[in-house]
């Protein structure tokens, strides 16, 4: 332990989990002081290991009662800094709670604990069924984060995202008392507060149980991926097959750079001459999916496509997806550092939006490479830049925020699936006024009203929040007609 | 005492409505919102209000982009006006509820409403990207966006639907919108034993389908399970899904017109005379609710996927409400439609509020001048 860090906290933590699972040593601490994006570090007082929902309710119980902030953190994948520590704070990994409660299959229901990654979930209930939200990192992200971020994936233009599949959460609440929100069933007497604390962004307290819908796998699935000249070229493809009322399980794109990065990463063979790679993925019924993947590959056709590769096997698709997914961890291949941003802009407007893109990366003298969920005009631009060259890692910032201000103008959001955490929220107010980021709080402050749950993430500037006025009573002042309330 | 003048207020802009709201806040006088009217008795029998407030100024439809599949409502819009517009377009809104005439959309979100297209499409809160909300602090607050992706901010688009308006009132909102199947056709089977119903009814809910809604009906001792398919393939998918049906024993027919079918389905949810409970249960209790159903004397509708099942009782008592609530424990059993007697004589929601929602509530609306006593 550092001389100098008061210790007692850490005797109160170890009290409940044990010395082994509690960690105070700044060389131990270390590993825990990023998540995903690691521009961000930040060293937590203690980081504590609970591996049970009861451990977890007495962390937080203690927190609560000293007045500690604390921050939960799952797999620690994140791309927002949303579980990035809060010095003098206590950070909860929940990566030992990784048990599945119950797979109840008949209802299509599956209970389990924060830690358990999202892929466990789809293996628990293989191979009849499957839990669609799909993140790239779903092999070690944990349902957790999911939660906390409404995570999505490539699947969401068709499935929805994470908050469409949570059906029920037991969460202690930051005073430490537990809440049941939700269930199996849907529809239960109430608010909503399972919509409003999927993608809270572990403001709001931290889930310990966690149940989610799970659907039959589907009967058949038509992969293909398509090579354009340029971006122009296969949005154009999207929008059309948009039109023609086709609804893809996935479309996604990569342009030059991307193409060009992922293809030294898995040797896919993908032509690096081309501009843009359009994946198409249907699902359904067999009988549906022919009649859609003719009408696909006739669409890339005509939309200037001069090669399509059609998935003959499941080994095929799977080289696509693979190719698709590594993108991001391939970029440094042709980069030394990247910042990657998340924003949204409505499909329509793509082609003017990547323009801009290259416009401004040309202004700043960076590259910026696109890889992203077309049909959902989830854009993930990639700022490359050398973080060893004097000023380049500022300007790739400054591009970046550019990026996002310009899908903001287009009628579009600043993060579609990585959250805000604490590294978008300074472009909160570009999307939201101080009247919308005012009921935000109203809402954090009926689930957090001290404000020890992750703080200093998602809202722009810090607020405190102010005392319930109570139940309206007429003032005697006011009966009287001698004053008002505001 | 003084006889209570209902007063009505129809305000023309957001500002106004948050303005209104405002004021009634500081005076401590309550308002009752009001969309088209077809659902004002759901909930709990509230004290009457001082104030009725309209959204018949606010029913422009703000925007529908086409090529994004998305778009603006103010809350005073009726939905099958917005239906039609988006129709033009070989699109459409997936929310069905029943629609007893002037439903608007404000109305439809505020209850949460939904029918049989939730199936595949989810219910209202999955459909709704981004909201505007007047509060009873006088602000005009927006949360989501327009596009069919975004996480920035709390979604209280999802607090709001189904919050009966006692958090503030909807002005408008940002909806993701889906092609409208060309073609459309529906497997049907029928049975008189409810335990086979119900399995051949689960069997499809876990098949290979992709259904646009998944149904069943049951009343006097004779059911019916409806799977329906949309696109081009649909005939050929309902064919192969009657097969199942027809193996487990049920007498199955393939109806392809068949949207009186549908209609009937979502018209079993509401009811002027009878009592229509809402049971949130899951799949493999649907032999229980059958059963519950004709004990109560009673027809049901249910979406076999989501658990969720609409009673229909001719004459309950709050004993009938209580024996129901009963034999489909821990399910909740919403009461929606019933004779103003009995809601006065039964918990409508049969749930306590947490205490989560109740701080929800003080935060939002302090002064409790939003629909008091409609949620609790």
């Amino acid at each position: 332990m550092l001389p100098g860090v008061p210790s007692a906290l850490a005797d109160e933590l170890t009290a409940i989990c044990g010395a082994d699972r509690v960690v105070t040593h700044a060389d131990a601490l270390r590993t825990y002081e990023s998540d995903g994006l690691l521009q961000y570090r930040a060293m937590p007082r203690a980081v504590v290991l609970p591996e049970s929902a009861d451990e977890v309710q007495r962390i937080v119980q203690l927190c609560h009662d000293r007045g500690v902030p604390w921050v939960a953190r799952g797999a620690g994948s994140g791309l927002s800094g949303g579980a990035l520590p809060v010095e003098e704070g206590v950070l909860i990994v929940l990566s030992r709670m990784r048990r599945i409660l119950d797979v109840d299959i008949l209802n299509q229901r599956v209970t389990v604990e924060p830690g358990v990654t999202n892929i466990d979930v789809s293996n628990a209930v293989a191979p009849t069924h499957f839990y669609p939200p799909d993140p790239s990192s779903q092999i070690v992200c944990s349902i957790g984060g999911n939660v906390a971020e409404n995570s999505g994936g490539a699947h969401c233009f068709k499935y929805g995202f994470t908050t469409n599949y949570v059906t029920g959460l037991k969460v202690v609440l930051p005073d430490g008392s537990i809440e049941q929100l939700g269930g199996k069933g849907v529809d239960t007497p109430g608010y909503d507060l399972l919509g409003a604390f999927v993608g809270s962004e572990g403001t709001l307290g931290v889930a310990v149980e966690i149940t989610l819908r799970v659907v039959p796998r589907p009967a058949a699935v038509r992969t293909l991926v398509a090579f354009f000249d340029n971006t122009s070229e296969a949005g154009q493809a999207v929008s059309d097959i948009v039109s023609a009322g086709l609804v893809p399980a996935a479309m996604e794109m990569m342009d030059r750079l991307s193409i060009e990065a992922a293809e030294g990463a898995t040797h896919a063979g993908y032509p690096t001459e081309a501009g843009a790679a359009l994946i198409v993925e249907l699902d359904g019924s067999a009988a549906e999916c022919d009649v859609g993947f003719e009408q696909v590959q006739g669409i890339c056709d005509s939309n200037g496509a001069w090669e399509i590769r059609i998935a003959e096997d499941e080994a095929d698709r799977a080289l696509i997806w693979k190719t698709r997914k590594a993108a991001f961890a391939a970029m440094g291949r042709i980069s030394p550092n990247y910042y990657v941003q998340d924003s949204v802009i409505p499909r329509t407007r793509l082609p003017e939006v990547l323009s801009k893109i290259d416009e401004l990366a040309e202004e700043h003298g960076l590259r910026v490479a696109n890889v992203f969920h077309a049909g959902d005009g989830n854009l993930h631009p990639l700022v490359c830049y050398d973080g060893a060259k004097p000023g380049e890692a500022e300007r790739a910032e400054q591009l970046a925020g550019l990026i996002v201000a310009a899908c903001v103008e287009a009628g579009g959001s600043i993060t579609g699936e990585h959250g805000v955490g604490v590294d978008k929220k300074r472009y909160m107010p570009q999307m939201f006024g101080e009247p919308d980021l005012a009921a935000f709080q109203k809402l954090r402050c009926a689930f957090d009203p001290g404000g020890l749950a992750n703080p200093g993430k998602v809202m722009p500037t810090p607020r405190l929040c102010g005392e319930v006025p109570g139940p309206y009573r007429q003032h005697p002042l006011e009966a009287a007609g001698l004053a008002e309330r505001f | 005492m003084a006889e209570t003048v209902l007063r009505p207020e129809a305000p023309a802009s957001y500002e106004e409505t948050a303005e209104a709201l405002r004021s009634y806040a500081s005076e401590g006088r309550t308002v009752r919102f009001r969309g088209g009217g077809t659902k004002l008795d759901w909930g709990g029998v509230a004290p009457e209000p001082d104030v009725e407030m309209s959204f018949d100024g606010l029913d422009t439809i703000v925007e529908h982009n086409a090529g994004d599949l998305t778009a603006i409502l103010e809350a005073g819009v009726p939905l099958a006006a917005a239906q039609e517009r988006f129709a033009e377009a070989g699109q459409m809104l997936a929310i069905d509820p029943p629609d007893t005439g002037g439903a608007t959309i404000g109305g439809v979100l505020a209850t949460g409403d939904s029918g049989p297209l939730r199936h595949r499409y989810g219910a209202p809160r999955d459909l709704v990207l981004g909201m505007t909300v007047a509060l009873t602090d006088g602000t005009v607050a927006r949360s989501g966006g327009k596009v069919i992706k975004n996480v920035a901010g709390y979604d209280l688009a999802k607090l709001f639907t189904g919050s009966y308006g006692t958090l503030g009132a909807i002005l408008q909102v940002a909806l993701r919108l889906h092609p409208r199947p060309e073609h459309a056709a529906t497997a049907r089977g029928l049975s008189d034993d409810p335990h086979l119903l119900a399995q051949a009814a689960r069997e499809l809910s876990h098949a290979r389908f992709e259904m646009q809604c998944l149904d069943v009906a049951w009343a006097g001792g004779r059911g019916a399970l409806l799977a329906r398919f949309g696109g081009s393939a649909a005939a050929a998918q309902a064919e192969e899904a009657v097969r199942p049906a027809r193996r487990a024993g049920l007498e199955t027919t393939l109806v392809e017109d068949d949207g009186e079918l549908w209609a009937g389905q979502r018209a079993m949810q509401r009811s002027e005379r009878a009592t229509i409970v809402r049971v949130s249960g899951v799949q493999t209790q649907l032999d229980d609710v059958f059963r519950a159903a004709d004990r109560v004397g009673g027809k049901m509708v249910g979406r076999v996927a989501l658990g969720l099942s609409w009673i229909r009782i001719p004459d309950a008592t709050p004993e009938t409400i209580a024996d129901l609530r009963a034999a489909l424990s821990p399910a909740p059993c919403v009461v929606l439609d019933a004779p103003r007697d009995l809601r006065r004589q039964v918990d409508v929601w049969g749930a306590d509020q947490s205490v989560v929602m109740r701080r929800v509530r003080e935060r939002f609306d302090p002064a409790g001048v939003c629909n008091p006593g409609v949620l609790w």
